[in-house]
Order: C-alpha cells, then structure tokens, then sequence
C-alpha cells in the first residue's frame, strides 16, 4: 500500500507565546510535529505493517522542517519529503498549503493519505479535505478507528462526542483525532536509522507550479494577544464565607447567574 | 457594497440549533444592507424554515433528499454546490461545528476560494469587514480580511449574538431539487453519547469536572449544581479518559469548544489542551486544592479547596439564591 502522511511543524504551543512587530515570534521557541499528526504518523505505520507498502511522511515548509520529518522517520516512515517554499512564498493561507501539497501528490497514487484534523496553531483544519478534494479522492474527518479490508474502508469518526461508523473504500484520505492510537516515541535504532532514510526536498520550479497561481486567498492583517486578564480573585477566609462571597460576586459583580 | 450571503442552516435531531441564527446575524454583517439567503438541507427540513425568517434571513432555500438524512462531505457538498451555483452568493457563513468543519474545505477548495475558519467576532461591515479568529491554541488572536473572491468563513458556535427574534418577520421560502448521486461514504450507525439536556456547546453555565472527580459517581454534585443553574456537565480529558464521564463531555482541542457566560472548573490543573476550549468562557471560576494549578492563571475567581465539600455548599448557596429572587 502505498501511503503518505503530511506532516506540519509547528509552534508548541504549550510555550509563551510573544507577539513583537505584528508576527508571532519565533526565536528560541520549541517546535514540534502537530500533535494530531503524530497520530496520523503512527496509524500509517501500523497499516503498512499489517498490510505491507510504504509510508512517506511529507511536509510543506522551510529547511527547518526536516527536523520534524527526521523523527517521523525515526518513529518508521520509509521516505520523507520536503517541499521547500521558503524562497518562493511570501504569503501563505490554507488555499496556498492545500494547493502546493496536492500538486506534489496528484501523481503519486496514494492509496492512503492520513493529515492531522488540526494544527494547533494555525488551527484551522482546512488542509488536509482541501488535498482531497483537489486530488478527487474521498475523505473522512477526525477518525478515531480505521480497519482496511482490501480495499474497503470500515472507519469510526468523532462527532462532536457521537461516534459515527461508516464504510468507504479507498483511495481514501482521513485526518485523525485525539484517540486513534498512541503514537510511538523513536527508539535509540530508529532514530540511527532514521538518518540514512531518504529525505527529497523539491521546490516550486520542480513542481512546475507558478507563484502567482498560489497566491494566497485571505491576509492576516494583525496579531495580537488576547487583552492580559487581570490576576483572578482568589478567595480567602473561612471556606463557607468563600462560599458566600463567590455566590455574591457572581450575582451582583460579573452578574452571570 | 451590498452583498449577498448564504448561510447554511444546521439542524439537529429535528431542531435548529442556535449557531443557524447566529450565522445569520454574522450574514447581516457581511452583507451590509444585502439579501441573507439560508439554506437547509436533509430529508425533510420544510417546517424548520419559517423559524429563520424570524431571525432575519430574507429567504430560505430548503433541497430535500433521502441521501440528505445523514451528513455526508459528498451529499452535502453537491446540494450546497447546485445552491452556489444558482445564487452566486458572494459571501457564505457555516457553523465551526463538525459538520461545518467537515464541509467547508470542500467547499473551498471547489471554488478555488479562501476560507477563514472558526471566527469569533466581525469588525466592520460589507467590503470592509476583518474576520477575528482565535490562533497557537487560543493564546493568540488574528485578524483576517480576504484577499478577493467569494469570502467564505466559518463562525465559533456561541460567540456572536443572534438577532433578536421578530415574530412579525417571514422569509420567502423556496425548495430547489438537486440531484444526489455517487455517495463514496455510507453511514452505518450513529452511537448517540450526547445526553439529554442542555447542549453543552450552547450552554451559558457549564459545571466541569477534572480528575479531581475521582470517580462517575463523583460527577453527581457537579450534575445537581448544573441543575440549579440551567447548565451543563463537562470535562477534561483527564476525566474521560479515566472513564468517570463519556468523551462527548470533553472540553478542548480535542472535544467542544465551549464559550458559556459561567466556566466553573472543579478538579481540572488547566492544561493548555484544555483551555484552548474554554478560555474564551466570560467568567471562569476554578475549584482545585492546588494553590499552584495552572487553572488558577485563568481564572476571574478561585477557591483553593476540596471540590466534594465547595460544590455541594455552592448548590446550597445558589438555591437560597433563586428563593429569594
Ligand atoms: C509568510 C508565512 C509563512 C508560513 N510558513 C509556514 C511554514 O513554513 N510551514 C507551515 O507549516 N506553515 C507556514 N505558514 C502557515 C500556513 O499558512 C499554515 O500552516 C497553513 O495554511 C496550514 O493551515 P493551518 O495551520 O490552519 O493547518 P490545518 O489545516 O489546521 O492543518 C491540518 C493538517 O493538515 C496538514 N498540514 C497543514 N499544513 C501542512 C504543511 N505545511 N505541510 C504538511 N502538512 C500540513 C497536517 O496534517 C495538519 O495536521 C506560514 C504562513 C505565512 C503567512
Ligand atoms: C494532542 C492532545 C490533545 C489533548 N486534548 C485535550 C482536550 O481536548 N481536553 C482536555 O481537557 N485535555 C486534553 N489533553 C490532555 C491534557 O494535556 C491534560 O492531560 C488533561 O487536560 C488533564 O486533565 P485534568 O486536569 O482533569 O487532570 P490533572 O492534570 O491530573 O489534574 C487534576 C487536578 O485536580 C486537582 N484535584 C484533585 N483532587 C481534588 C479535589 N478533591 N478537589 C479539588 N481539586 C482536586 C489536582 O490538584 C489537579 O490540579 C490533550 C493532550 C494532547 C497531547
């Protein structure tokens, strides 16, 4: 089975976050693969061992990415990708990432694509349907179980809490939720391994794709950090006087009850 | 300009939910004066159409289908396509919620159009308006503005108010056929796990319980407190992994992003997972017996206590409270 997974590096955002001129800043901050791309990762090593083919872990991005693709292959991907955008693109949205992505993909014959169902920090979990689509491929969100009988699909998704079962057959391409499976950490040979396994890095000329054609759609025009709260109230005294004193603010101060 | 905006309409289990009207309200917004058109699709939605004249759509477009009973990307998505097709709306509002998630890529990516997803609130109107949307987990904020095309954006359920309803509105209502053919997704079951009562996403008080819960039985108190207060039960993940609660309860990344008036979070140490879905609430109040909880740093309000004595003494206090009032 032939299977690719895309990878984002991104932001922890467990870290502080700094805004200082109008961007996010970078310098010294932790970055990681997606959380939800770890499970992704994970699953595709499982399929491939169950039903033999390949897993190659594939991101878009700049030099730095190969970090993050380094320990996917550490975890078992086959092969890794980058797709080096870092001199060509300006401005990026989902449409720009969905579009470069899908044009490296359109000739690969994937049977199995797995996408994160968000990035925690762009965090807008457009990417990996828009791959679908453009590819023509069905997709499924948020899955939470995956079964592969030759090629029909037997899949679990999260619904805001309900589990749906449905059946779909592949080439297919889903993203997955907090609950899939546990994603391996890289063992001390996977990771020597993991040096020598193929890492591609093409750029937009290699993929025939124009600049202007991926012009982004939508602008982010400011970045801000949320008005800082002011400290919250801890309360003090006899614990029925806090009691008392909660009820109170919450009626007549914050008058939310 | 004046534009023309489509809003889908979501129903569930029969009814409409709230972030329909509130996508209408969003709609009003964009268009700045223009006609706000919604759609519903589903085997028979025919009676849910009026009520969303009375929130301020000017027109209604229902497509009725057997293949339209249970969502699908594919069904959905070729109804909705047919509708875009004949309207040439130039700005179309979803619900961030599951399916709203699920369908707008697709939606976007046929239209080789941008799409802002999960915005909580709107500045300006018309050409102008800039699309607020919470970015790194909820710690940051961004604003966006969309480039050229159809804008198309996705709203965060309980974040922007409906219209007041207006009984003496109506909206035109017409039904449109589209043919739906070659679904590649069959639905076999559906586990309902969302319990009765108030719809915690929707809720304007939600009671959640963390690890601290200890165990099902301990999310009692929590459940008589939610009653008191016409709320909703919730939960970390902690709590649901640990099988005190089912995960339809959850709150954060991974489960509901819930944005009620009242946040109260019993036995939770607030992890950044976990305040990615709640740390928009209006009020938080943190109950945890760790002075050094991370909850505490979000908090307007806090008790550093044991939450089976402060929960059951709170329900007592808000009871006095509604005698008395
Ligand atoms: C000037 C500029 C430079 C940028 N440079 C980068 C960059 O170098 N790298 C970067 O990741 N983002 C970059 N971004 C951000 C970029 O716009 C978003 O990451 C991208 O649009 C994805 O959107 P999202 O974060 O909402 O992802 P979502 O749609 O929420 O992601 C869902 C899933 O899609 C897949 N996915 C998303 N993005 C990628 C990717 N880049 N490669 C492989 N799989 C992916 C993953 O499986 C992920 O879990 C840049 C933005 C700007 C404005
Ligand atoms: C990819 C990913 C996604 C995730 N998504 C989510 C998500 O959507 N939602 C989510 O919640 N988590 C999520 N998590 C998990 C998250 O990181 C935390 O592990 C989780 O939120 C912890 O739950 P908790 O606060 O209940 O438990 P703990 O961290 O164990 O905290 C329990 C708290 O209860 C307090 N306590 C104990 N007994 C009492 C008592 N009697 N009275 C008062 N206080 C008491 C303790 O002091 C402690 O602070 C995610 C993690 C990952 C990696």
């Amino acid at each position: 089975m032939n299977i690719y997974v895309l990878v984002k590096r991104t932001f922890d955002t467990e870290e502080k976050i700094v805004v200082s001129g109008g961007k996010i800043q970078e310098d010294g901050a932790e970055f990681i693969i997606n959380p939800y791309d770890e499970y992704a990762i994970e699953e595709a090593i499982q399929v491939r061992d169950a039903q033999g083919g390949e897993v190659t872990v594939l991101t878009m991005g700049g030099e730095d990415a190969e970090k993050q693709l380094r320990t996917a292959l550490a975890m078992g991907a086959d092969k890794a990708v980058l797709i080096n955008i870092e001199d060509d693109v300006e401005e990026l949205d989902q449409f720009t990432a969905a579009h470069i992505i899908s044009e490296y993909l359109k000739d690969k014959n994937a049977d199995l694509i797995l996408a994160g169902n968000v990035a925690i920090d762009g965090g807008s979990g457009q990417v990996g349907p828009r791959v679908a689509e453009s590819l023509g491929i069905n997709y499924v969100t948020t899955i939470t179980n995956l079964e592969i009988n030759g090629t029909t699909v037997t899949i679990k998704r999260d619904v805001e809490g309900d589990t749906e079962v449905l059946e779909t057959s592949l080439p297919l391409l889903v993203t997955a939720q907090q609950g899939l499976n546990e994603p391996r950490y890289p063992s001390l040979p996977g990771i020597m391994k993991a040096k020598k396994k193929p890492l591609e890095e093409v750029e937009l000329d290699d993929l025939d794709i124009d600049e202007d054609d991926v012009e982004a759609k939508t602008e982010t025009i400011e970045i801000y950090l949320p008005p800082k709260k002011e400290a919250g109230k801890v309360l003090e005294g006899e614990l029925a006087d806090q009691v008392k004193e909660l009820v109170h603010l919450l009626h007549s101060e914050a008058k939310v009850v | 300009m004046s534009k023309k905006v489509l809003v889908l309409g979501e129903a569930r289990e029969g009814a409409l939910r709230n972030v329909s009207y509130e996508a209408i309200a969003a709609a009003k917004q964009i268009s700045s004066g223009g006609e706000v058109v919604s759609v519903l699709l589903g085997d028979s939605v025919g009676e849910l159409a009026t009520e969303l004249g009375k929130y301020g759509a000017d027109r209604v477009i229902t497509v009725e289908h057997p293949h339209l009973k249970q969502y699908t990307s594919d069904g959905y998505g070729q109804a909705l396509l047919a509708v875009i097709e004949q309207e040439n709306p130039e700005a179309i509002v979803f619900g961030h919620t599951a399916l709203g998630k699920d369908l707008s890529p697709k939606i976007a990516s046929k239209l080789q159009i941008g799409l802002v997803s999960d915005v909580t609130s709107i500045e300006g109107e018309g050409d102008a308006a800039v699309y607020i949307r919470p970015i790194y987990s909820g710690k940051a904020f961004e604003k966006v503005k969309v480039k050229d095309g159809i804008e198309f954006i996705t709203i965060r359920p309980n974040n922007i108010a409906p219209l007041a309803k207006d009984d003496s509105k109506s909206a035109d209502v017409s039904s449109m056929s589209v043919d739906i053919t070659n679904l590649r997704t069959i639905i076999k079951e559906v586990v309902r796990k969302s319990t009765e009562g108030v719809d915690l996403s929707e809720a304007k008080v939600v009671i959640a319980g963390g690890r601290g819960v200890k165990s099902e039985e301990g999310f009692a108190p929590l459940k008589e407190l939610a009653d008191v207060l016409g709320g909703a039960v919730g939960a970390s993940r902690g709590a649901c992994d640990a099988d005190y609660c089912d995960y339809s309860l959850q709150i954060g990344q991974t489960g509901k992003v819930v944005t009620p008036d009242l946040y109260i979070a019993a036995g939770i140490s607030g992890a950044i997972q976990h305040l990615a879905g709640m740390s928009n609430s209006k009020i938080i109040v943190a109950i945890n017996k760790d002075p050094e909880a991370n909850i505490f740093k979000v908090a307007d309000y806090g008790i550093v206590g044991d939450l089976f004595e402060v929960i059951p003494m709170l329900t007592e206090e808000f009871k006095k409270l509604k005698v008395n009032a």
